[in-house]
């Protein structure tokens, strides 16, 4: 083993759109299982991942929760693959300030794909679980990257996913406003 | 804050343009749960038995089922209730898709239609934001059409759209309400929406549906789809393949159809046609299907791949969505041997919203009034020689209530006392006025004769089901069969399924004995009423063989979605009794008598007139019905529907030559 390197592990979704049958199962279940306390409610409007369904289109895809930008993009992309016109944006994973894709609807606030991290892990991702069809498969694998590049632990992610947020509302509301209401809020404490 | 349900109906009276949201009685959902069962206690109590089905006094009720939109696999059931104008009782068709779940995101569990509007409009459901608006521009558009306009007009991809074709809008008789790739089709629920000059209801919600016990009702939803999986790999041995796994029966998968064209009649459920299903027959029907169907999909939520896009260039209008049986109506009706033909009408019949089961069997019927003189060329100007273009000339002219369509728009019953001059001689295939499914056996089966007979819902394939429809010839296949049968309310129908042979001693027509046979109808239309109760399909519960919903484990998922404590004594014996109960009052109430719990004539040639009495007999008495098959007081007291008894009481019901012998 080369001094220097080290493994990381990615987790990979396969997306076979030949394979998906449209029923929104994905969503239903991503929603389920992000609810506090789990499975206790479930909404697509809230799920990390997102079913593009025009079936007379012939048009199914599943797309994941990307990373939050506070900006649109400079330049729009638009797909037609085998005569299928895919809609502008459709492939894009972020959540945006040009659409409603992947943002909470109550708040607002950004949401991202975790691949179900769970403690005790899940097997699987659940919108892979609970697709009997296949079109999503799940694959893990480890890479050798160099030393350094390795990703943060888990416990880091927690800590991500609320300064996403919290960057999120500072471009929503101006980070002035965000800093007065967690001064607010921490006399309150 | 409640569960499963969200609580909250949507008072729409298009008379006025008065909408309200309002809140629901906890306690009707602990008697009825909800679908079905809150739909019929709302027709009971608000719509008088006198209603015109075609009046505006009349309720047109989008009913979800109490689990659709949860987690439960194929649990996104609407199920649409009013009084039909063509069987003149209660119709409760129903349909799967998208539509339930999405109205339950939007807040509601059911949206009520009363009155009529003065314009044609539709309903725009938007979470707490609800429109009536202008729907001139769709008047007379198909419903694939519609859907696409709704779509775009409100710049919303993800509405969901149940509306009417053409059909509905003449108030045919048995117009249908099209969803997606679903419909409810039976008993003319489209031409009552066309009454109410209801075009479409788009609907869109993005809030929460709750479960009261999370983590018990997961696993209970996982158990379900590992047994699905399970289910995929291990079909039912010595039924046709067709009937062998989950779903509705895979139409659109499946190129074997030896069972539905050998075994159904063809025409107007005249001929069997035993030698139909050759090779080469099956080598053409399945490139004409392989290049019709563009992809397999589904309902919201569910696994299996019931329904198909169907796309191809002679199609007569644009791609649609179809489901079962459809693709072969047509075809047998008009006795077409050309699968192509039966692509290509389904596809312009569903646009128009007519129901795929009766139009073809009207179709068939008038043909056969033509050809013995009884309708002449003057009703039929221009009538085409050859099947396919009669076919298609009379779907015209029945859409559009056009000349002789104005009379077939009713219905073969209604259509053929119209027309007189011996045409009620044709009308061979219908129960309480509505059509049947065409299947002429040879002896007298006890089991469907009490399901034909009283179902009703009135259409076979949602009173049947779990129970294979013929004996097994050998001994250990039967004994093979029930080892894995969990699903099998008792042991006295494992019992029975055992000892069932084709001939002899444990054969039809007087195996079994009455007790079971009882038992067997009422476990398989319980299963049904569940299902209509829940929004869960029948395709992965009441109607297939072996499903992965049952009584052994309904009970606990109901129980864990709502947070009510429900055992299968509560379910079976008290609330789905009760909504059974109801339903059969309902239409006693708009005259519905034993005289009318009749299958067709000729539906087996070997009947046995006092076997039959006696079976009728003893099965109101099993049910806690009259003679007449009217619920008694004592039984609907037992139910929490006193008030039920006291009103079949007050208008004189029970004493109309039949004493109530319980009371």
């Amino acid at each position: 083993m080369t001094m220097g390197k080290k493994t990381k592990t990615v987790k990979l979704i396969n997306i076979d759109l030949e394979k998906c049958n449209g029923c929104r199962a994905c969503e239903m279940i991503c929603s389920a299982f992000h609810a506090s306390e789990k499975y206790s409610s479930n909404n697509p409007a809230r799920s990390r991942i997102r079913m593009i369904r025009r079936p007379l289109e012939d048009i199914y895809l599943p797309v994941y929760a990307g990373e939050y930008t506070a900006a649109e993009c400079m330049g729009r992309d638009k797909y037609i693959i085998d005569g299928r016109e895919y809609d502008e944006c459709d492939f894009c994973r972020a959540s945006c300030p040009s659409r409603d894709a992947f943002k909470e609807p109550d708040s607002g606030l950004p949401l991202k794909c975790d691949m179900c991290e769970d403690d005790p892990p899940q097997e699987e991702p659940l919108c892979v679980k609970w697709c009997l069809s296949d079109a999503l498969t799940y694959e893990v694998r480890e890479e050798e990257v160099e030393d350094g590049e390795v990703e943060e632990k888990q416990e880091d992610l927690t800590q991500e996913e609320m300064e996403r947020s919290i960057k999120a509302l500072a471009d929503k509301y101006g980070l002035d406003k965000v800093a007065n209401s967690m001064a607010r809020l921490l006399k309150k404490e | 804050m409640r569960y499963a349900e969200t609580g909250y109906n949507l008072e729409i009276d298009l008379s006025s343009g008065n909408i309200e949201k309002v809140q629901t009685d906890p306690a009707l959902t602990e008697l009825h749960l909800g679908g079905l069962g809150t739909n019929a206690r709302i027709l009971w109590d608000r719509v008088p038995p006198e209603t015109d089905p075609l009046a505006p006094e009349n309720l047109l009720i989008f009913g979800t089922g109490l689990l659709a939109g949860t987690p439960a696999p194929g649990a996104n059931r609407t199920i649409v209730t009013t009084y039909s104008p063509q069987t003149l009782l209660m119709a409760y068709s129903m349909m799967g898709g998208f539509f339930a779940p999405e109205l339950k995101y939007a807040g509601y569990d059911k949206v009520i239609f009363s009155g009529r509007s003065p314009e044609l409009v539709y309903i725009w459901i938007n979470n707490d934001k609800v429109e009536i608006r202008d729907a001139s521009h769709l008047q007379g558009k198909g419903v694939v059409e519609t859907e696409e306009l709704i779509k775009q007009e409100l710049e919303d991809q993800d509405v969901q759209v149940a509306s009417i074709g053409l059909a509905g809008e003449n108030s045919v008789y048995y117009a249908s309400v099209e969803h997606a790739r679903s419909s409810a089709s039976r008993a003319g629920i489209g031409a009552v929406m066309g009454s109410k000059n209801l075009k479409a209801v788009a609907v869109r919600g993005t809030k929460d549906v709750n479960i009261a016990r999370p983590g018990n009702f997961i696993e209970l939803c996982n158990e379900v789809l590992g047994y699905i999986q399970w289910r995929a790999d291990n079909p039912v041995q010595h039924v046709p393949p067709i009937l062998a796994g989950l779903g509705s029966p895979q139409e659109m998968a499946i190129h074997d159809e030896a069972w539905h064209t050998t075994a159904f009649s063809w025409g107007n459920a005249r001929y069997r046609r035993k030698e139909f299903w050759t090779e080469e027959v099956e080598d053409e029907w399945s490139s004409v299907q392989d290049g019709a169907v563009q992809r397999l999909i589904s309902c919201y939520n569910c696994p299996m791949k019931c329904g198909a896009i169907i796309a191809y260039p002679t199609l007569e209008l644009s791609k649609y969505m179809m489901k079962c049986y459809s693709k072969l109506t047509y075809v047998m009706g008009a006795m077409v041997d050309n699968l192509d033909f039966g692509f290509r009408i389904a596809g312009l019949a569903q646009g128009y919203g007519v129901d795929s089961y009766t139009a073809p069997q009207v179709m068939a019927f008038a043909i056969e009034l033509y050809e013995n003189g009884i309708l002449t060329d003057e009703d039929l100007p221009n009538f085409p020689p050859d099947s396919e273009g009669r076919f298609f000339y009379l779907l015209e002219k029945i859409v559009h209530r056009e000349g002789i369509g104005d009379v077939l728009a009713n219905g073969v019953y209604w259509a053929a006392r119209q027309i007189g001059n011996g045409a009620e001689d044709y009308d061979s295939n219908t129960i309480k006025k509505h059509e049947q499914i065409p299947i002429k056996l040879g002896m007298l089966n006890p089991i469907f004769f009490l399901m034909h007979s009283t179902g009703e819902k009135i259409n076979i394939t949602q009173i049947e089901g779990q129970l294979p429809q013929a004996p097994f010839p050998n001994k250990e296949d039967r004994e093979e069969f029930v080892k894995d049968w969990f699903q099998a309310p008792s042991e006295n129908i494992k019992d029975f399924f055992v000892k069932w042979e084709p001939r002899g001693e444990y054969a039809f027509p007087y195996f079994p004995d009455f007790q079971t046979a009882c038992e067997l109808v009422e476990w398989q239309e319980t299963m049904h009423y569940i299902d209509d109760t829940t929004g869960i399909c029948a395709g992965l519960s009441s109607f297939p063989i072996k499903p992965p919903y049952h009584i052994h484990n309904l009970p606990a998922l109901i129980s864990a979605g709502t947070g009510l404590d429900i055992d299968k004594g509560e379910l079976w014996d008290k609330i789905i009794k009760r909504n059974r109960c109801l339903l059969r009052a309902i239409n006693t109430r708009r005259g519905l008598r034993r005289k009318d719990d009749k299958p067709p004539e000729d539906h087996w040639k070997k009947r046995f007139p006092e076997h039959e009495a006696k079976l009728l007999d003893e099965y109101y008495k099993f049910k806690g019905w009259n003679s007449e098959g009217i619920p008694t007081r004592e039984t609907l007291r037992s139910l929490d529907l006193d008030h039920v008894g006291e009103d079949l009481e007050k208008r004189g019901i029970y004493d109309n030559g039949q004493k109530d012998e319980d009371s």
